[in-house]
């Protein structure tokens, strides 16, 4: 009698499957992997960007813009790019014949969360490095809080698209709804004025959202020290929130 | 190998099953035929383990689909309807994955020789033919070398050509020892394939015999026609027994009835010494027999 359970090889074979699939959408692969490095150049080319200022505590914009971009290659891969890939293979039947076999369908969930989660860690490494290379931004002062602080952000940028997939019936919905919820969460990752340069009541708002303790999260970790209890309590609690809203919602068909 | 006992499925009010059994034996080509929204597929979808249902026993070679799902999905292949794959995966990679799912798995080369698809190995499911991918999914049913498999709908969509090669790979399937259970609501297709056929009209089976059984058992079995100008009354023969109509159609005179009426025809020609011109008698179709069990 076989085993009951399926090949390590097949949870394996899902995930070279699916990163093949993935290297074959060009459109997906330049929003998150490479046009948050071409957004900070556009900034970095700015000549104002790119002096200091007083108000910034002697910073320049441009060294806020790094973690700025490295939060838009979240939000791409996570609510941008991925939703629409989830939401078609619920649509399409392709998780349904996946439950024909003695694989169950979340291998190809994981997969796809793997894989965004690792493009856009990718993608965060090519701004940081072209930051430094041509702007002179400084690589982050406590390279371990930067870490822990990126990996849980990418928890909660992935956990919000795996939400809003699961709170989406149709492939349509999930673009929509993806969209809808984009322009809040590019506001609140600082993308139109980085986090650290809002009027400071604003900025304490915003700081309450994914993003935006995302944001001060990095900030703390990049300027040298680790992020605060508070940022990475709000970062959990989302991811926590997200992911169960995903647990519980998501639909298989 | 598959058995269904007393099988009930509600979609909110609507009783999508509703007590339907059958059994099918191993190595037999078994047929669902039925109109539309009948209950077909949520059937089988039960047969598969992907439903569950509300009540009622499904059995796979002695093991519950939903309880006992990984082993079931071992052994029963499934071919599915409205489902598809990634757009962009290939031919190739999808055997490939698809293999790696099970331990002894069939060797996908060979498959795709016989499936008629190594000149498309390299082919996105995207852009295959509607043919092609019926073919791609029969051969993703049998590549765990399965003892039997659920083909739901196969040729729908298919051109005549395309529809008789697929027929053909369903008898060398069973030929191969695997058990068929076949979803259609193709006549033609659940004549030619299926060795006994469960008719199901609005969730319960209404028929269940071989293809000659259920069109022996209708009250139009036989159809006897001969030229209209031959000497006989319409009246004489409508009061043969057991016909059931007497029409004229293009210049013949057409009699439909039982064996009986045949036997009493042929006595009446005899008696009156008479011979009724291009005589024919022949079966009615599955089609007619279908239409008298489902209305």
């Amino acid at each position: 009698m076989a085993s009951t359970t399926a090949p390590v090889s097949a949870t394996r074979a899902v995930l070279r499957t699916e990163a093949r699939l993935f290297a074959r959408e060009p459109a997906a692969l330049f929003w998150v992997m490479v046009s948050p490095t071409v957004l900070l150049v556009i900034l970095g080319l700015v000549p104002s960007m790119r002096e200091a200022s007083p108000d910034l505590g002697g910073r320049r914009v441009i060294d806020l813009y790094v973690p700025v971009a490295v939060l838009f290659a979240l939000i791409m891969a996570g609510l941008q790019a991925m939703p629409p890939v989830l939401a078609g293979y619920r649509e399409r039947g392709i998780l349904r014949r996946m439950s024909a076999t003695p694989v169950r369908p979340a291998a190809l969930l994981t997969a796809q969360l793997v894989l965004h989660a690792g493009a856009a860690l990718v993608s965060a490494l090519l701004v940081i490095v072209v930051g430094r290379a041509a702007f002179g931004v400084a690589l982050p002062g406590n390279l371990l809080g930067y870490a822990a602080a990126l990996l849980l952000a990418t928890g909660g940028a992935l956990a919000l698209g795996a939400a809003v997939c699961a709170l989406s019936r149709t492939q349509k919905v999930a673009t929509a709804v993806g969209t809808a919820v984009f322009f809040p969460t590019m506001f609140t990752a600082g993308v139109w004025v980085p986090v650290q340069a809002m009027p400071d009541t604003l900025r304490r708002i915003v700081e309450f959202a994914p993003y935006g303790a995302a944001s001060r999260a990095l900030d703390e970790a990049a300027r040298g020290g680790w992020p605060s209890a508070v940022a990475v309590a709000v970062m959990v609690f989302w991811a926590v929130v997200l992911t169960a809203v995903a647990v519980r919602r998501f639909r298989w068909e | 190998m598959i058995e269904v006992r007393d099988l009930r499925k509600a979609y909110g009010e609507r009783k999508a099953v509703d007590g339907v059994s059958f059994s099918v034996d191993e190595g037999e080509i078994f047929g669902i035929l039925g109109p539309n929204g009948a209950g077909k597929t949520t059937t089988v979808e039960c047969v598969a383990g992907l439903r569950t249902a509300d009540s009622g026993v499904v059995r796979v070679a002695g093991l519950d689909p939903v309880a006992e799902h990984d082993r079931v999905t071992r052994l029963l292949g499934v071919q599915l309807q409205q489902s598809e794959l990634q757009a962009k995966l290939t031919v190739g990679e999808a055997l490939e994955l698809y293999a790696s799912f099970y331990e002894r798995p069939a060797d996908r080369h060979a498959l795709a020789a016989r499936l008629g698809l190594e000149a498309h190995l390299g082919v996105r499911f995207g852009k295959l033919s509607g043919g092609q991918k019926q073919r791609l999914f029969i051969a993703l049913a049998l590549i765990g070398d399965p003892r039997a498999v659920v083909l739901d709908e196969l040729t729908t969509g298919l051109d005549p050509r395309a529809r008789r090669d697929t027929w053909d790979l369903v008898e060398s399937i069973r030929a191969d020892g695997v058990t068929v259970l076949l979803v259609t609501h193709v006549m033609e297709e659940a004549q030619r394939l299926c060795d006994r056929i469960a008719v199901i009209d609005r969730g319960r089976v209404t028929a269940l015999d071989t293809p000659a059984g259920l069109i022996g058992r209708t009250a139009t079995a036989r159809v006897i026609s001969f030229a209209a100008d031959s000497p006989l009354e319409t009246a004489e023969l409508r009061a043969l027994p057991g016909a059931a109509d007497v029409v004229a159609r293009d210049g013949r005179t057409v009699v439909t009835g039982t064996d009986a009426t045949v036997d009493a025809f042929v006595s009446l020609l005899a008696r009156r010494a008479v011979t009724a011109r291009g005589l024919r008698i022949t079966d009615t179709t599955l089609d007619d027999a279908y239409l008298d069990l489902t209305s």
